[in-house]
C-alpha cells in the first residue's frame, strides 16, 4: 500500500512546529500503524534525517502510552481501539492520512508527536487512591462486595490513562477520566471510606491544572479505546454535589458545637 | 571462586521467613528519615517497593523509563495471579503452592525462597483488594477463582483479562499517595544508565533525562533495581517496545552475578510473525488450549497449497490432519505445559509442516469444541481473545481455525540474589523479573505477577532493614565524591563514542540481526555447535556495532535513537553471555531443551547429578571471558522427579 502522510514535527516545547509531508510506500495492510511509521523512520535515518518521535511502549492496546490524533480523531477511525492495535487495512490504498500530536494545554508537546500527560498523575495524587498500608490488611473475603458493583467498578477501572479524551473534546475536559477514577473507587465499599474527600480534591486538582468543563459532547466517551461510559461523569457530579452539601453540613455542625 | 550462600535462616522450612521476620534488626521512625533509597522501575515490583518504602518513613526516590510509572510492562499480565487462600476448598495451601512452583521449575529454584513466596501470597490479595483491585467476583459477593497452567487447584484471582493493569493500577494508587505525601519523589522519562559504587557499597545511580538529555546523579543509602526482564534481546517478543536490561546490565558490570541468564520462557500460544516490519508479539491466553486442537497437515503437498491460499484449512480432511500434541503425548494432549508445546510446534516447523505466508505457524482449531458446545459458549470463554485475533490478523476464529506460533514471553534468569535480595554488591537489591530467585527454570502460570507483589509489597521492606539498620550513621551520600564524577565520565564517553561512529546502520538492524541469532540458536532449543556459532556471530554484530551503527539527532535533546542504541549495545553483551551460560548447561531442563540431553523418544532429560546448581556469572572486564560461579541447590522437602506427559 502507498500513503501520503502530513505529520505534525516540532523540535521542542518551545519551537512552533507545522506539517510535513513524507510519502511511506511499500506498506503491508498487515502492517499496524506503529509498524508503518518506524518503516518510515528507518527511512528518514537512512538518508540522515531526524526520524518522527511518538509515544508507545506495549503496542498490545493496554499501557496507554500511545496517542496520535490521526485524521482528526484521537487513536483514529476504529473503535474501541488504541493507535497501536490500529491495522493499516483500516485505511484506503493512497489515502492522505494526517497524523497530530493531542491538542491541549495542559498536555504540552515535548517533540514531534509526543505530549507531557504528567497533569493526569497529578490528579491522581490528589486523591486517586485508597489510604491503606502494606500490612494489617483483614481478609479479603470479609467484606463482600455484589458482583454487580464489582463489575461496573471494574468498567470504570478498565481507563488506560492515555487522554484520548481530553483530546477528543472540544473544551479539553478531564471529566471523563476523573470521572472513571471516581467511580471506580466510590462503587466500592473499600473506596466509600474517602469518597467525599476524594471527589473534592481531584476535582479542585482537574480545574487548578488547566482541563476544560465539560459540556455533554460525549465525544470522550465515543473516542476512548477503552469505552468508559459517559454515566461514570455524571457518578462523579452527583459524588460531588453530595459531598459539597456534606461539607456544608459539616461546617454548619462544628459552628453550632 | 565466589561463595554463594543464599543465607536463609536456619530454621525448618515452614518457619524461615517468621524466624526472619522476628529476628530481623529493624530501623527506628526517626532513623528511616535520614536514610534514601532509590527504586528503579515501577512496575508491580517497583511501584510496591516504593510506595511501601514511603509508608515506613524513609526517602525514596522512584525512577521510570515511561512518562508515567502506571504504563510499566506489568500491565500487560493477562491471566490473573495465584495465591493459596484455599477458597474454593480444593485443598490447596501454601505448601502445595510451593511444591507445584518448585517442581513447575523442574527443581532449578531455591526452597527457601519459594517457600516463603507461597506465604505471603495470601497476604498480596488482602491488600489489593483494600486498595480497590476489582477482581471477579461471585453473585455472593465473594472472590472468585480460576484453575491455570495445570494445577489441580483454583487459586488464581483475576481480573477478566487485565489482572496485570488492575494489580499496576493498584500500586501505582498506593504509590501515587506516597508522592503526594512527600515520602516518594518521581523521576520519570530518565534511563538509568550506571549504578555507583563507593566504598563496595551501593550508593547511587547515574541517569539520562530522556526529555532534556541532561545527564544527573542521584545518590541513597541503598539501590533497588526493579527493571523487570530481558525478553526484548530477542528483538520479537511480548514486552514492551521499550524494556530493556540495562540497568541490571550496568549492575553485573559493577560487580553483580548474572544468573542462570539462559532461563528464557517462550510461550507458545501467540500470534505469528507477519514480515519484516513485525515490531511486537502478542500473546494470546493459554487458556484457549482448553477447548482448541492443535494440529498441522499431514502432507507437504497441503501445506504447499495452504501456503499458496489455494486451499483453507477447512478443506483439508480429518485423515490428512496432524494432530501432534496428541499423537506424542496422548495423556495430556493439547495441554502440555508451555515448553514442551512450544518446542512441539518448533519441530513441526522446522520439518516443512508449518502453516502460514512464512511457514512458521500451526493450527490452533475450535471447530470440535464449536461443533460440540456452540458458538455461544465458545464466545463466552474467549469472545475477547478472538475479536483480538481477528483486529491483528484479520481472520475469524469462528470460521477458519486460528494460526499460531510461540514467542519469548518471560525470563527466569537475572541478578542473583540472596534470600534477603540482595545482590553479590552491598546495598543493591533485585526484585520481581529482574532477580533470578523464585521460577527455576520455568515460570507457571500467575505466578510472575505473584512474585513482584510479595517483592515489593512484603519481602524487600523487611529484608532492607537489615542492611540500612548499619547505616543508619552514614550521612547523606554527596554526588561530588569522585566514584560520581568518575561513572558520569564513563557515560558521556560511551554517549559520544556512539553518537561519534557515523555509521550508515540503523540501531533497529542490529536489534533484529542479534534477535534472529538469539532465536535460531539460543531459543526454543539448543545444541553446542549452534551455540558455538551463536557466539561467533554475536562477536561480529559487537564489532559491527560499534563500527558501524547510525544515530540521527543530538545528545541534549529527545532522541529514542541513542536510547535504543544504549539499550541495543547492551543486550548484544548480555546475548553473548546467555550464549555461554547455555552452552555449559549441558541438559534439558525446564525451558532450556540441550539437544544432546534428550531421552531416545526426544524428551527434555535432566542432569541433577551435575547440574542441579544456579549458575551466576561474574562479570571480568571488557574483552575478558566471565566466570561462572555455583549456588548449590538442596531438595530437603521435595524430591525431584523426571516430568512426564506421555
Amino acid at each position: 500500500m502507498i500513503f501520503t502522510l502530513k505529520i505534525w514535527r516540532q523540535k521542542n516545547a518551545s519551537d512552533k512546529g507545522g506539517l510535513v509531508t513524507y510519502k511511506a510506500e511499500d506498506v503491508s495492510p498487515d502492517s499496524s500503524f506503529f509498524e508503518m511509521l518506524d518503516q518510515l523512520n528507518q527511512q528518514l535515518i537512512a538518508k540522515g534525517e531526524d526520524p518522527v518521535a511518538f509515544d508507545h511502549d506495549c503496542r498490545e492496546g493496554i499501557c496507554g502510552t500511545c496517542s496520535l490524533y490521526i485524521n482528526g480523531r484521537p487513536h483514529g477511525p476504529l473503535k474501541g481501539t488504541t493507535t497501536c492495535q490500529l491495522h493499516m487495512r483500516s485505511f484506503r490504498n493512497g489515502e492522505t492520512i494526517y497524523v497530530e500530536p493531542w491538542r491541549c494545554g495542559a498536555f504540552p508537546v515535548i517533540k514531534d508527536l509526543i505530549v507531557d500527560r504528567s497533569a493526569f498523575d497529578k490528579i491522581i495524587q490528589a486523591g486517586g487512591y485508597v489510604s491503606v498500608n502494606s500490612g494489617g490488611i483483614p481478609d479479603a473475603n470479609t467484606i463482600p462486595v455484589p458482583k454487580p458493583d464489582a463489575d461496573a467498578a471494574f468498567d470504570a477501572a478498565a481507563c488506560i490513562g492515555c487522554g484520548a479524551c481530553v483530546a477528543s473534546c472540544p473544551n479539553a475536559s478531564a471529566m471523563l477520566f476523573v470521572g472513571a477514577k471516581v467511580s471506580h473507587l466510590a462503587l466500592l465499599p473499600q473506596g466509600r471510606v474517602e469518597a467525599e474527600h476524594r471527589v473534592q480534591k481531584m476535582v479542585a486538582t482537574m480545574d487548578s491544572l488547566g482541563f476544560g468543563n465539560c459540556s455533554n459532547t460525549y465525544a470522550c466517551e465515543a473516542e476512548c479505546p477503552k469505552e468508559i461510559a459517559v454515566t461514570n461523569i455524571a457518578r462523579m457530579n452527583r459524588e460531588y454535589l453530595a459531598a459539597k452539601l456534606f461539607a456544608e453540613k459539616e461546617k454548619q455542625i462544628s459552628f453550632t458545637l | 571462586m565466589i561463595n554463594l550462600n543464599a543465607g536463609a535462616p536456619k530454621a525448618p522450612l515452614a518457619e524461615q521467613w517468621s524466624s526472619y521476620k522476628a529476628n530481623c534488626r529493624l530501623v527506628n521512625p526517626n532513623n528511616k528519615r535520614k536514610l534514601d533509597i532509590i527504586v528503579v522501575g515501577t512496575g508491580l515490583a517497583g511501584a510496591s517497593a516504593a510506595a511501601t518504602l514511603g509508608q515506613l518513613g524513609y526517602n525514596v526516590k522512584s525512577f521510570c523509563y515511561q512518562d508515567t510509572p502506571r504504563r510499566a510492562h506489568s500491565i500487560a499480565a493477562q491471566g490473573g495471579i495465584n495465591a493459596a487462600k484455599n477458597y474454593q476448598n480444593d485443598g490447596d495451601n501454601v505448601f502445595r503452592l510451593f511444591y507445584d512452583t518448585i517442581k513447575g521449575g523442574d527443581y532449578r529454584a531455591r526452597e527457601s525462597n519459594v517457600y516463603r513466596l507461597a506465604s505471603i501470597s495470601p497476604e498480596i490479595i488482602d491488600l489489593c483488594v483494600a486498595q480497590g483491585v476489582p477482581f471477579a467476583r461471585e453473585y455472593g459477593g465473594l472472590l472468585a477463582n480460576r484453575s491455570f497452567g495445570g494445577t489441580q487447584v483454583s487459586r488464581t484471582f483475576y481480573a477478566r483479562g487485565q489482572t496485570g493493569q488492575q494489580l499496576l493500577i493498584g500500586a501505582y494508587s498506593a504509590l501515587s499517595r506516597q508522592i503526594a505525601a512527600g515520602s516518594v519523589k518521581l523521576y520519570n522519562r530518565r534511563d538509568v544508565l550506571d549504578i555507583v559504587i563507593v566504598d563496595g557499597k551501593a550508593r547511587g545511580v547515574i541517569v539520562r533525562n530522556l526529555v532534556t538529555g541532561e545527564i544527573e546523579r542521584h545518590s541513597a543509602h541503598a539501590v533497588v533495581l526493579a527493571t523487570g526482564g530481558y525478553g526484548n534481546v530477542f528483538y520479537l517478543s511480548t514486552n514492551a517496545m521499550g524494556s530493556n536490561v540495562t540497568p541490571a546490565w550496568s549492575a553485573y558490570k559493577k560487580g553483580a552475578l548474572f544468573a542462570n541468564p539462559c532461563f528464557t520462557q517462550i510461550h507458545p500460544t501467540c500470534i505469528p510473525v507477519h514480515g519484516e516490519f513485525q515490531s511486537k508479539l502478542t500473546l494470546m491466553s493459554e487458556s484457549l488450549r482448553n477447548d482448541g486442537r492443535i494440529w498441522v497437515p499431514k502432507a507437504k503437498e497441503d501445506v504447499e497449497l495452504l501456503r499458496q491460499k489455494k486451499i483453507t484449512p477447512e478443506q483439508i480432511h480429518e485423515s490428512k490432519r496432524d494432530y501432534y500434541l496428541e499423537r506424542r503425548y496422548p495423556a495430556f494432549g493439547n495441554l502440555v505445559p508451555r515448553d514442551v508445546a512450544s518446542r512441539a510446534a518448533k519441530e513441526r516447523c522446522d520439518e516443512g509442516y508449518g502453516v502460514g505466508s512464512s511457514g512458521r505457524a500451526v493450527f490452533l482449531d475450535f471447530s470440535d469444541s464449536i461443533n460440540r458446545l456452540g458458538v455461544e459458549a465458545i464466545s463466552a470463554r474467549y469472545g475477547n481473545l478472538f475479536q483480538m485475533y481477528e483486529r491483528i490478523v484479520d481472520d475469524n476464529p469462528y470460521q477458519t481455525p486460528m494460526m499460531i506460533y510461540p514467542a519469548v514471553h518471560y525470563t527466569m534468569g537475572g541478578l542473583w540474589v540472596d534470600y534477603e535480595l540482595m545482590t553479590t554488591v552491598p546495598g543493591l537489591y533485585s526484585i520481581g523479573e529482574c532477580n533470578f530467585s523464585d521460577h527455576g527454570a520455568n515460570r507457571l502460570g500467575a505466578s510472575a505477577l505473584m512474585q513482584g507483589l510479595a517483592d515489593g509489597y512484603f519481602v524487600l521492606p523487611y529484608t532492607i532493614s537489615a542492611y540500612l539498620s548499619n547505616e543508619i550513621h552514614t550521612p547523606p551520600i554527596q554526588t561530588t565524591l569522585p566514584e560520581f564524577h568518575t561513572a558520569v565520565h564513563d557515560v558521556n564517553d560511551r554517549l559520544s563514542q556512539l553518537k561519534g561512529t557515523k555509521g550508515k546502520t540503523s540501531v533497529d538492524h542490529f536489534h533484529k540481526t542479534l534477535g534472529k541469532i538469539m532465536w535460531e540458536y539460543c531459543g526454543m532449543s539448543r545444541s553446542e555447535s549452534g551455540l558455538q556459532k551463536a557466539l561467533g556471530l554475536i562477536g561480529e554484530l559487537k564489532a559491527d556495532f560499534a563500527s558501524d551503527v547510525s544515530i540521527p539527532g543530538g545528545m541534549k535533546e529527545y532522541n529514542p535513537e541513542l536510547e535504543k542504541a544504549w539499550r541495543v549495545q547492551d543486550f548484544i553483551e548480555l546475548g553473548d553471555l546467555m550464549v555461554r551460560d547455555a552452552l555449559e548447561r549441558k541438559e534439558s531442563c525446564g525451558g532450556h531443551f540441550r539437544e544432546e540431553s534428550q531421552t531416545p523418544d526426544g524428551e527434555a532429560l535432566r542432569n541433577d547429578e551435575k547440574f542441579a546448581h544456579v549458575a551466576a556469572w561474574e562479570f571480568k572486564g571488557d574483552g575478558a571471558s566471565p566466570v561462572r560461579h555455583r549456588e548449590e541447590l538442596r531438595f530437603d522437602t521435595v524430591k525431584p522427579s523426571q516430568r512426564s506427559y506421555k
